[in-house]
């Protein structure tokens, strides 16, 4: 049983660190390759500057010039029913990275860049396009559903395209000294993928918060191997001594048993790595669809076996175990010889310990609340979180003593007092398990309440920020002009948005120029302002600043922003800018034509009939050959930045029920345990004429008591936590506060799972105390055991 | 495995994965239906020659530059652009069969830079035009600037660049070119395998190196090699050992092993400093490995004695810089060494094939 519970809780802790760091390697890895992949347009591009394509004249005049680029010939075409987005490459010249597909086997490439062709395509799509396709097919895993990877030359004769690509992709190392865009090709324009870097950011944040998960994990895991190893040496203490007292040295005998400890922890490591994975193969479709829409980078649903992370968790097991054994090792080393055999009671701790553990919390506490106040950064953020759990874990068991003494004084009759004071002694055994659970639970309510505070306020946030009914992203000043001109006698307004990436109060950061419109007016979140902020705004006299600026350069209303030494302008207010980790300020849209000429000029919003929406951008698409992408509605744009969270929130989730599965093995480890060794404590009652049924009722109302103490415990040790990620981490990794919203009825939840867990942990054990043969107890009087 | 690799292997093989042993160093021991054999009393035309022909798998503009700077340290200079076809014949635009790869690399004493470039057919990428004779891949240019009336190839201007190096030559050669084997038909095999093949080994070079920020003015001799087949090797030949060699005394020679099946192949030409060509044939010369090296990971003969008895050759070559390693699609080694002997002199050597 011992065996089972330490190999058991090694390898689920292994598992849950192992799958998570997988999907963490996987998904970097995957989005390393798919930075530059052509599918995602993740890579930095040359297109043209109006119109849908570049002349091949065009991209031989740039690789003559000595740029190094590669052309993508992309466009729709029908294979029977079946839409395919033909994406044809030149395997020559596209840097290794971009090319979507895996050309290096067998005679792949020879066929691909043969005249009939092939095309590599989803295995979805291959089933769907059975028959219908007009060349030869071949399944690439990493493809998303709709997209087909051909060569350049087949993508022409499908497209009909003539002699024309779509865009150039820019490999990553150029060579020195070629003569610049503007005088090679005039006709196209760089698009970079500026955006990339704030959203790796915002996936750095993602990754971050599944390593604490998966760390979480692993510690409560240790907690079980603990008491488990504990137990063992403990009950082993009789052989141990037989063994020295027949002349093996302690030093042969702890080399024995660390050897043995390896052993298992290498098995038990072995399975968790494989069991990890399983968890990871289960997560990892919810984690790329995350990124897919994080990043806009596709991360296959599929997991490679990576050598890294399977020697990390077979290694992390082996390590957790001699952590956790280390204090049982040394004590058997330091055995008296002439040590009574008696197993001793193992758990039982004494109120010293109880109160040492206390003492640790509140130095923890202390710890934490200074580095709250005196820390600053990312890792002072952790810091408190860590003293914080760690902190309410050791100082558990005093509270829950203290709980149930307070009980004992209420009770009334024999048995209760009983009841009390057994339950009282049973503390120190079931402890750590408690602890674990705790901490299991805390952290559910942390981070659920995170995450549920972060989804109202980002949802009203879109709500408000995202009130235009259309945003357009021209390719040109001169496209954006003759669109807007087009669009004007047909909407209600156009807002033209001029962009300025600049020097904000020393910072890198945005300067955006608004024109004066209701529509900021009504909608725009300031957090801060003064009376008169939008007025002074459209006169030129103030500035607004986002609140990451505001946070990190401490200004507020009424302060003066720097803008490189060349303008200070009073600031009118502070707005809500979630999702954007990046300094940014606004300013009227003539002030910032006037100040900065050389603002991009490219971006509008559009106000319009809802109604109208759809047709007016098919329309627009249509008159002006635009590509995709240059015109986004507002609904999808809410779309894409719900779908983004509401993945991460299903990870999170999913990881949540499995640490509290983790919490409530280590419980039932303990009770298992325990229920051996109490059998003397509870012969005596049983002889008084209590029936096993009342003392197995007792047991299990009692191990539901202590789950539900705990529970009411982690509700404001989880609050807590809740409150240092959205005030304390996410102010230090992003620049934004978020308001908390308290979610009661998601604690009842998890308070009615935290107590069937602890039904479910005690169940055995409370089972084979009402089946006990009255024999058993009875040997407890004969001194037989 | 490296797309391009494989990309080269299939290039160079038809069907792609043929081990080497089985069909020649980078397949070029396979025959491939439908392209043009090579074979004897062929009647060059210039300069129609000097440009691509399609009908054959594949072929190469091969230049190699021996140059000094003015405190008279060594460098040498290589500028290949190869031509295969996937299919005999051309056609404009993506379709096109052919496909071209140029290298060019940059060794001195201690250190060697590498380039390379691929490119397809069909859309003026890469190329080669034989009158006004220009060569080319991407940036990298051979260009002729001949004067109206002479050979197009007397006078070339050629460039290109790399990861940390670029460098610019003018090459000027006062005699005609030369044809080796029996009227540029080369025999490479017992079985009979040939290309054709001349060069031009009489140029002067000047102009400068570009390596990180430092420019070197630099002059020389250059030797450009002008080659096509459709299956240059047996099947059994493995590699080749290549040479061309400038002596002090003004006179050249061109010499090569080629490895496998019962022995080695040789086979060499003899130009006097006039410009007259002697054919060699297997048993005039031999050639024997002295020295080997490990270099990438392989043990390669970078020492090497000549002997020619009939022209009282006994020479012993010695590589500038031993690990002249082109780590490229297709691996092999190729560097300047210097030669020592009965002949003092510079030169090239390729050395193809070892595993």
């Amino acid at each position: 049983m011992q065996l089972v519970m330490l190999l058991l809780g090694l390898s689920v802790a292994t598992a849950l660190w192992t799958g998570v760091q997988a999907i963490n390697a996987e998904a970097r890895a995957s989005y390393r390759e798919a930075s530059f992949a052509v599918a995602s347009g993740a890579a930095a591009q040359l297109v043209p500057r109006s119109g849908t394509s570049i002349p091949v004249t065009t991209y031989v005049a740039l690789r003559r010039a000595g740029w190094l680029v590669s052309p993508i010939l992309d466009g729709e075409v029908m294979f029977g029913d079946v839409r395919i987005n033909i994406v044809g490459v030149d395997p020559l010249t596209s840097p290794r990275e971009a090319l979507a597909v895996e050309l290096g086997t067998d005679d792949t490439l020879e066929r691909f860049l043969s005249r009939e062709g092939l095309m590599f395509i989803s295995a979805d799509m291959k089933d769907r396009l059975a028959g219908a396709a007009t060349l030869p097919l071949a399944v690439d895993d990493g493809l998303s559903d709709g997209v087909g990877i051909v060569d350049i030359g087949q993508a022409q004769t499908l497209l009909g395209a003539g002699d024309t690509v779509s865009r150039l992709i820019i490999a990553p190392e150029q060579p020195d000294g070629r003569p610049p865009l503007e005088v090679v090709a005039p006709d196209l324009v760089f698009l970079a993928r500026s955006d990339a870097t704030d959203l790796a950011r915002l996936t750095d944040s993602f990754h971050l918060n599944l390593t604490a998960f998966g760390l979480l994990a692993f510690v409560v895991g240790l907690f079980i191997v603990y008491s488990t190893i504990g137990l063992a040496f403990e009950q082993r203490r009789p052989v141990f001594r037989t063994l020295r007292a027949l002349g093996i040295p302690a030093r042969v005998l702890t080399g024995l048993l660390l050897l043995e400890l390896v052993f298992l922890a290498l098995v038990a490591g072995l399975a968790g790595v494989v069991m990890g994975y399983g968890v990871a193969v289960l997560l990892l479709p919810d984690v790329s669809a995350t990124l897919r829409g994080l990043y806009g980078a596709d991360v296959p649903g599929t997991l490679e076996l990576r050598a890294s992370w399977w020697l990390a968790g077979l290694g992390i097991a082996v390590l957790g175990t001699l952590v956790s054994s280390a204090e049982s090792l040394w004590r058997v080393s330091r055995l008296p010889m002439l040590a009574p055999a008696q197993p001793r009671a193992w758990a039982r701790a004494s109120e010293t310990t109880l109160a040492a553990q206390a003492l640790l919390a509140l130095l923890l506490f202390a710890g934490g609340l200074a580095a709250l106040v005196l820390g600053s950064g990312v890792v002072a953020g952790f810091t408190v979180l860590a003293s914080l759990l760690l902190g309410a874990a050791l100082l558990l068991p005093a509270l829950l003593a203290g709980v149930v003494g307070l009980g004992q004084g209420l009770a009334r009759g024999p048995l209760a007092q009983w009841f009390w004071a057994d339950t009282r002694q049973q503390i120190p055994g079931l402890s750590l398990s408690l602890m674990a659970l705790l901490l299991a639970l805390s952290a559910n309510i942390g981070v659920g309440t995170m995450v549920g505070s972060f989804r109202l306020t980002f949802v009203a946030f879109l709500d408000q920020r995202l009130a235009a009914e259309l945003y357009v992203e021209a390719r040109s000043p001169e496209e954006s002009a003759s669109l807007q001109a087009w669009l004007a006698p047909r909407v209600d307004a156009v807002l033209p948005i001029a962009v300025l990436e600049t020097e904000l109060a020393g910072q890198a950061g945005q300067l955006l120029g608004v024109s004066d419109h209701a529509t900021y007016r009504a909608n725009w979140p300031l957090l801060q302002s003064a009376p008169d902020a939008w007025d002074r705004l459209a006169q030129g006299e103030a500035i607004l600043i986002n609140e990451q600026l505001s946070r990190r350069e401490n200004l507020g209303v009424g302060d003066r922003l720097d803008l490189r030494g060349q303008w200070t302008a009073p600031i009118a207010g502070v707005y809500a800018d979630y999702g954007n980790p990046a300094a940014q300020a606004m300013v009227g849209l003539a002030t910032l034509q006037a100040r900065y000429p050389e603002a991009s000029q490219t971006r509008f919003g559009v106000r319009t009939d809802q109604v109208g929406v759809e047709a007016l951008q098919t329309e627009l698409r249509d008159s002006f050959d635009l590509p995709d992408g240059v015109i986004v509605d507002q609904a999808s744009l809410k779309r894409m930045g719900l779908e983004v969270f509401e993945r991460t929130f299903a990870v999170t989730a999913a990881l949540n029920v499995l640490t509290l599965g983790v919490a409530g093995l280590a419980l039932f480890a303990s009770l298992m345990t325990l229920s051996g060794i109490r059998l003397p404590q509870l012969a005596p009652v049983w002889a008084m004429g209590i029936t096993r049924r009342r003392l197995a009722m007792l047991e299990m109302v009692r191990t539901l008591a202590l789950a539900a103490l705990t529970f009411a415990a982690a509700v404001p040790v989880g609050l807590a936590l809740a409150w240092v990620l959205l005030d304390v981490v996410n102010v230090e990794a992003f620049g934004w506060k978020l308001p908390m919203h308290l979610f009661p009825l998601d604690w009842i939840q998890l308070g009615g799972l935290a107590l069937a867990a602890a039904l479910l942990a005690a169940a055995i054990p409370v089972r084979r105390l009402s089946r006990l043969a009255p024999s058993d107890l009875l040997r407890v009087f004969a001194n037989e055991r | 495995m490296s797309v391009r690799v494989l990309l080269l292997c299939f290039v160079m093989s038809g069907p792609a994965s043929y081990p080497a042993s089985a069909q020649g160093f980078a397949g070029l021991g396979a025959q491939v239906e439908g392209f043009t054999i090579t074979t004897p009393g062929y009647q060059f035309a210039f300069p129609a020659d000097h440009g691509a022909h399609t009908d054959f798998r594949i072929e190469w503009w091969y230049l190699t530059a021996n140059l000094k700077d003015a405190d008279g340290v060594d460098y040498g200079v290589q500028w290949t652009l190869f031509r295969t076809a996937l299919a005999p014949g051309d056609k404009a635009g993506w379709s096109s069969p052919q496909l071209w790869m140029g290298h060019a690399a940059l060794t001195s004493g201690s250190e060697h830079f590498v380039a390379e470039r691929l490119a397809r057919g069909g859309i003026g990428q890469a190329g080669v035009t034989p009158a006004p004779f220009a060569a080319w891949i991407d940036d990298w240019e051979m260009t002729s600037e001949a004067q109206v009336g002479a050979d197009v190839l007397s006078a070339l201007s050629l460039g290109a660049s790399g990861s940390g190096f670029s460098y610019e030559l003018a090459l000027k050669a006062d005699k005609p070119i030369v044809l080796h084997g029996k009227n540029g038909y080369s025999v490479k095999s017992e079985q009979g395998q040939a290309s054709r093949y001349y060069s031009q080994p009489f140029y002067t070079a000047a102009g400068s190196l570009k390596i990180g920020d430092r420019n070197i003015a630099v002059t020389g001799r250059a030797w450009l090699d002008r080659e096509w087949s459709s299956q240059p090797l047996a099947g059994d030949q493995s590699g080749w050992d290549w040479f061309s060699l400038h002596f002090d005394s003004g006179d050249k020679m061109m010499a090569f092993r080629l490895r496998g099946g019962g022995g080695a192949f040789t086979s060499a030409s003899w130009i006097t400093a006039e410009g007259d060509v002697t054919p060699m044939g297997s048993g005039d010369l031999v050639l024997t490995p002295l020295d080997s090296a490990i270099v990438a990971g392989r043990r390669l003969p970078v020492a090497w004695r000549i002997d020619v008895p009939l022209r009282g050759v006994s020479v012993t070559t010695r590589a500038l810089n031993k690990q002249a390693w082109m780590a490229t699609s297709v691996p092999y080694w190729e560097g300047p060494v210097s030669v020592a002997g009965s002949h003092p002199g510079r030169g090239y050597l390729e050395m193809t094939g070892y595993e």
